[in-house]
């Protein structure tokens, strides 16, 4: 078998991103939420506000440290692996990325320091200031590079001189037309997926009975911006998705499963895309109903898969299922808020086990929907990097061997299957101590507190006094 | 008309000071994390950890800054450096991801710290070798064929490379015990200055060996330095870091808490002036100028809008962070 340089540097882009953007769809939305909770906390002196924010903070610590150091590696796939992308697209992507580090990279990474320990060392104002811009930065980052991606997905504001992308109108560049769309759905999909991980670590300390007032203000905090954001969100993804309908339209095929364009077309709801014999097998669609909800009227014409020449279609049974994981994922996300609501009204919320375990069990579904939706868009991008414009296959690095790739994908496989497990025993140690801890007031040893549960074990210096 | 400025050395002289922030910064803590095996207990290695836990992930932020500023300012020379040295970079950022986590997995999976304890140690020891093979192999220069490296992807690790990779190692540990110079007392500070000791003879024979090969690997750089008048023009540059070397060595025997890391600091600029004084104006050595290798016009005075008002304010937050966290290791200074 020839090992392909494009194929597995494809795999091995997927798999570094894959594995980081779990982390910005949990920080992005934790660091507004602790200074929430600073602020909260500044304002009303209640102490379960401080609780609940050094425990959320050393969450925070773990997950953003796994995201710094993960986040290094992606400006630098760009020359390893996509050097020609880097070369043809650099005049343009470059300042955009540029931007999300001088701008937000540091910002965080700056005052995380201050946040995570200097609460002896500034004033809680100056400590609130510190959670707020350490917020600004994980919302700045998204924006340039949600602002790069969704140039590179609906390039416009450029000239192409001998094959290469030259700017010609930032404000263009920056926000071009699918980019509001994506900021907005892709920020608000960060934060609905940590208020679920709020919500289910809310409902674990609740069953838990030892911190009732810490899992009752948690619970609470996240079902009432669930009940905004879940519907906010579905209706900005509806949004998004007429805006591929128009600038791109063959993702938007691949998603509908449809082949045959025309009017009046049907919705299919699930079915086998076969890519080769360019239809759907043992499909369920729905007549019509396609039409009315992509151009909102019973006869409106689509456009489908077999209008795009064979190599310019994306892969599309995984835009297919991807898009459908994504959407029954937010159909149930918005079962089990209203669920928590019928509850709260009756006056059993903190009560009903059955739904509190339900809670616990959905602490993993933001996660899921962001990598489904992020696959969507990717893959639906295919077979190009610059959306019609420049081919994925014309963005590799030449020099590359596959077995060069092979190598490298190897490592970062293995390197990530350790880190990812640990970091996420890590968190969930942090979440089974429950929020009631103060690590900090702890007898310090080695000049450091140490964790209890490191305490604990004999390998820890505690254990040595 | 007015004739059109050129941002070209503007963005030179950003991206030497972002490479050489990375460089000192982060070539400090990752220095404390290779001496980390050599402190000679744990309350030592507790310390060592707490003295670089506040900043090191900004210190590495600068690394960012210097990787998207190459691809901004001069994406041509990005897209063939980088590719030419896909396994060193590989190298590097994994060993950078495991040290980097060691800060917290240490102790918070504590059943494997032993395992996060090395992971530091060697991950910060990786890191610097493959940052030094990375150097050399760029001042060694690619093969190049039209806008595209067109070497293998192992062709970057020869004799040379290995050898800059050992000694930006013993360069870092001298700005790593230096540092703890600063941040320790009493026999930790011993250690610390008797470690930076060794770790200048070391630093100081690297950079020996390493000005003395260079000029065999390329005729250019011979003619550079010891052609005339460049030789009497140039003198300067080994005489100074001599001059520093001396500092250094006394400065670690008797001097202040500061004095023996700026001293470090001023071998590092000495060294970095001498390769920047070899390869100028090159950016791919033997193929591209600074000039040929820049971004469009348009794209430099973009990104510059926003540098010049956000680099000074992010040198001043660095400052004021290092400031917050200044004075001597604090044993209650720990996370949470």
């Amino acid at each position: 078998m020839q090992l392909d340089p494009v194929v597995l540097s494809r795999i091995q882009f997927a798999w570094v991103i894959g594995w980081h953007i779990l982390l910005p769809a949990f920080t992005v939305g934790l660091a507004s939420f602790i200074a929430f909770l600073e602020g909260g906390y500044a304002l009303t002196k209640r102490p379960v506000f401080l609780d609940l924010s050094q425990f959320w903070l050393r969450i925070f610590a773990i997950s953003f440290g796994m995201g710094v150091v993960t986040g290094i590696v992606m400006p630098f796939q760009f020359g390893t692996n996509w050097s020609r992308f880097a070369d043809d697209a650099g005049n343009v992507i470059s300042p955009l990325l540029a931007y999300e580090g001088l701008t937000a990279f540091f910002l965080e990474a700056t005052f995380l320091g201050v946040l995570l320990f200097g609460r002896k060392l500034v004033p809680p104002s100056m400590h609130f200031v510190a959670a707020l811009l350490v917020a600004v930065g994980t919302l700045s980052s998204s924006f340039w590079i949600l602002a790069t991606n969704s140039w590179m997905q609906t390039p416009v504001g450029h000239e192409i001189i001998d094959g290469r992308f030259f700017p010609k109108d930032w404000l263009e560049i920056i926000f071009s037309p699918s980019f509001p769309y994506r900021l907005a759905h892709t920020v608000s999909a960060f934060f609905v997926t940590t208020a679920f991980v709020v919500l289910g670590v809310g409902a674990y300390t609740l069953r838990r009975r030892q911190s009732v007032e810490h899992g009752r203000v948690m619970l609470r905090l996240a079902l009432w911006f669930l009940a905004i954001f879940v519907p906010a969100q579905i209706v900005i993804g509806d949004l998004h998705g007429l805006n591929t309908l128009e600038h791109q339209p063959a993702k938007l095929a691949a998603i509908e499963g449809l082949w045959d364009g025309g009017s009046g077309v049907a919705a299919s709801i699930i079915g086998w895309p076969d890519q080769t014999a360019e239809r759907n097998l043992g499909e369920i669609a729905i007549p019509r109903l396609g039409s009315l909800y992509l151009t909102h009227s019973w006869d409106g014409a689509v456009k489908g898969l077999k209008d795009f020449p064979a190599d310019q279609r994306p892969p599309v049974a995984i835009v297919y299922f991807t898009f459908r994981i994504m959407v029954g994922i937010a159909l149930l996300m918005l079962t089990v808020v209203a669920a928590g609501f019928v509850l709260m009204a009756r006056g059993t919320l903190d009560r009903t086990g059955w739904y509190l375990r339900l809670c616990q069990l959905t602490t993993c579904l933001g996660f899921i929907a962001v990598i489904a939706g992020w696959t969507t868009t990717e893959v639906g991008r295919q077979p190009w990097t610059v959306y019609g414009l420049l081919r994925t296959a014309d963005s590799v690095s030449p020099s590359l061997a596959g077995s060069d790739v092979v190598l490298s994908l190897a490592l970062y496989v293995a390197v990530y299957l350790v880190i990812y497990p640990v970091g996420l025993l890590a968190m969930l140690r942090i979440v089974w101590r429950g929020p009631a801890s103060r690590e900090a007031s702890e007898p310090i040893a080695g000049g450091r507190p140490m964790a209890p549960i490191a305490a604990l074990s004999p390998a820890a210096p505690g254990a040595e006094r | 008309m007015i004739p059109t400025l050129s941002l070209v050395p503007v963005w030179t002289v950003i991206l030497a000071l972002a490479v050489f922030f990375y460089v000192a910064l982060d070539g400090f803590d990752l220095g404390v994390g290779m001496l980390y095996n050599f402190a000679p207990d744990r309350r030592a290695r507790d310390l060592l950890m707490n003295s670089i836990a506040p900043i090191w992930d900004g210190n590495e932020t600068w690394l960012v800054l210097g990787s998207l500023g190459l691809l901004a300012a001069f994406p041509l020379a990005f897209a063939i450096i980088i590719p030419a040295v896909y396994f060193p970079i590989l190298l590097m950022l994994l060993a950078l991801i495991f040290r980097g986590l060691a800060f917290e997995f240490r102790y918070r999976d504590a059943e494997h710290r032993t395992f996060w304890d090395h992971g530091f140690a060697y991950g910060s020891a990786l890191a610097a070798f493959a940052q030094g093979v990375v150097l050399g192999a760029f001042i060694q220069g690619f093969h190049v064929e039209g806008r595209h490296f067109a070497g293998g992807s192992f062709d970057c690790f020869t004799l040379f490379s290995a050898f800059t990779g050992v000694a930006l190692m013993f360069g870092y540990g001298l700005l790593g015990a230096c540092w703890l110079v600063i941040k320790t007392d009493g026999a930790l500070q011993d250690w610390a200055r008797a470690f930076g000791r060794r770790s200048l003879i070391g630093t100081v024979l690297a950079i020996a060996v390493v000005s003395l090969w260079t000029p065999f690997i390329d005729a250019h750089i011979a003619a550079r330095w010891f052609s005339w008048p460049n030789i009497a023009i140039l003198a300067p540059v080994p005489l100074i870091t001599a001059g520093l070397v001396c500092y250094e060595w006394w400065s670690l025997d008797h001097g202040s808490d500061y004095g023996p890391f700026l001293g470090a600091l001023g071998l590092f600029v000495m060294s970095y002036v001498g390769i920047a004084i070899s390869l100028w104006p090159m950016i791919v050595p033997g193929h591209y100028t600074l000039d040929e290798a820049a971004a469009s016009e348009s794209t430099q005075a973009f990104l510059l809008v926003g540098t010049l008002i956000l680099l000074p304010v992010i040198l001043f937050y660095t400052g004021w962070s290092y400031w917050v966290f200044r004075g001597k290791v604090r044993a209650d200074s720990g996370y949470h």
